[in-house]
């Protein structure tokens, strides 16, 4: 057999590995999901607290975003994995990947919620206190929907790239799709199994690539 | 709280195992000085290739971007040190991360850059042809200085992402700072070393994250200002 399709895609190999590699790639579904819902939201909270300048509340929030922006993702899975048990606090694998990917997507998305809060013109604050809203009607009623819009394009791009790091999972042994591949491979000594994980994380992905073009393009036409 | 302090916080532990530490260090600064600048240039040549190229080039290349930033890049890496040998083309792990964060960001700088050349209104190309400019010469003096400037937020951001990314490499048993910090976290038998990795980290990348966070902000200001 030519051997690049005996390697890549071969046919008995990929029917072995299914079953795992599939699996594996519904805890890779969950995960991503979660992290995308529990991050982004995560983040809008903490935008909205960031509103009601606390100003002690204010600098750990900014001590908070500051550190989860600027540490690389795997560092913060394999410390909360490897170092928190230390602190007596052990978190399964899944626990792990799904909090400290939240955690970053929550510090970016809150970063551009608030940015997005402050770019709003300063009238539309005071035409909202003119019409006599108060200040929690003011945010959801005014300001919210107009910063969410304003930050939609930035805050896709963020969050495909944060829940593509669901695969750092495998660092923490958590089965999800590159992890069952790769054992699949080690056991069926074919690597075909990591073809099919890569088609699988593609699948899921692409199409959210391409849906974030499709909102980025949407964005820039309604600008001009 | 003595306890805690002992085991997060082990200056002496801490003493004994830099050296490790610092051989990561340098392992990180090498991934990134060797992978940034080539990922740059391979995004740059994807974005002017398309916007020479005739509409089919030009499908080609939004597929090929699309199919890179969707490809998680560990799932990249694993794939290539681990399959690729099978076809008899071993890759060293230095090699094998490069390869893969250089495929996966020039993605993410092809499409920059592109979105870079396409903001630039046509009367500049026009008006460089009137002064009988080449098309080359266009690109390189009049398109690509202005295209720079307005993306150059999130190039900086994605800059500051691949050097983060270079991490990856741990996976792959190169001795970079998360890898070092493991090992040397075997010697010490507490967390130490993932602290003052993290911190390193922070020291490094922080002063950036902060200035790229600057950046965004004003061009979100400039959007709903501009906005009639």
């Amino acid at each position: 057999m030519n051997p690049i399709i005996d390697n890549f895609v071969n046919p008995h190999i990929l029917r072995a590995a299914w079953p795992d590699v599939f699996a594996g790639f519904l805890v890779t579904v969950q995960v991503a999901l979660l992290i995308g819902v529990l991050g982004i939201l995560a983040g809008l909270g903490l935008a909205i607290v960031r509103c009601t300048e606390i100003r002690a509340l204010n600098i750990l929030l900014a001590v908070y975003i500051g550190i989860f922006r600027t540490l690389p993702q795997l560092v913060v899975i394999i410390f909360l994995y490897f170092g928190l048990p230390y602190a007596g606090i052990s978190l399964s694998p899944f626990a792990t990947t799904v909090i400290a990917l939240a955690a970053v997507l929550s510090a970016f998305a809150a970063e551009i919620f608030w940015a997005a809060i402050v770019a709003l013109p300063h009238g539309q604050w005071e035409a909202a206190r003119a019409l006599g809203l108060r200040q929690h009607q003011i945010l959801r009623l005014v300001i919210l929907p107009q910063a969410v819009r304003l930050a939609t394009p930035l805050l896709t791009n963020r969050t495909i790239a944060i829940t593509k790091g669901t695969a750092l999972g495998t660092a923490v042994a958590l089965p999800e799709a590159l992890g069952s591949a790769q054992s699949m491979t080690s056991i069926l000594a074919n690597p075909s199994p990591l073809t099919l994980a890569a088609a699988l994380y593609l699948a899921l992905f692409l199409p959210l690539v391409v849906l974030s073009r499709m909102i980025e393009r949407h964005a820039t036409s309604a600008q001009v | 709280m003595d306890l805690f302090l002992a085991n997060f916080f082990d200056v002496p532990g801490l003493m004994r195992v830099y050296p490790y530490l610092l051989q990561g260090l340098l392992m990180t600064m090498q991934l990134a000085l060797v992978a940034l600048p080539l990922s740059l240039l391979t995004g740059l040549l994807v974005a002017v290739a398309y916007s020479f190229g005739s509409p089919l080039m030009r499908r080609v290349l939004i597929v090929l971007i699309d199919f890179l930033r969707a490809f998680p890049v560990l799932v990249l890496l694993i794939w290539i040190y681990y399959s690729l040998p099978f076809l008899g083309l071993t890759l060293g792990a230095f090699t094998a991360v490069v390869v893969a964060v250089v495929l996966n960001n020039t993605g993410y700088f092809g499409e920059i850059f592109r979105s870079g050349i396409e903001s630039i209104p046509r009367g500049q190309y026009d008006a460089a042809a009137a002064l009988g400019l080449r098309p080359l010469k266009t690109m390189v003096l009049i398109i690509l200085p202005q295209a720079l400037r307005n993306v150059f937020p999130p190039l900086a951001s994605n800059a500051l992402e691949l050097v983060k990314t270079t991490s990856i490499a741990s996976l792959v048993a190169l001795p970079e700072l998360i890898r070092t910090a493991r090992i040397a976290q075997e010697q010490t038998y507490n967390p130490t070393p993932l602290v003052a990795v993290a911190v390193l980290f922070l020291v490094m990348l922080g002063p950036f994250s902060i200035g790229i966070a600057m950046l965004e902000r004003r061009i979100l200001l400039q959007q709903t200002r501009t906005r009639k």
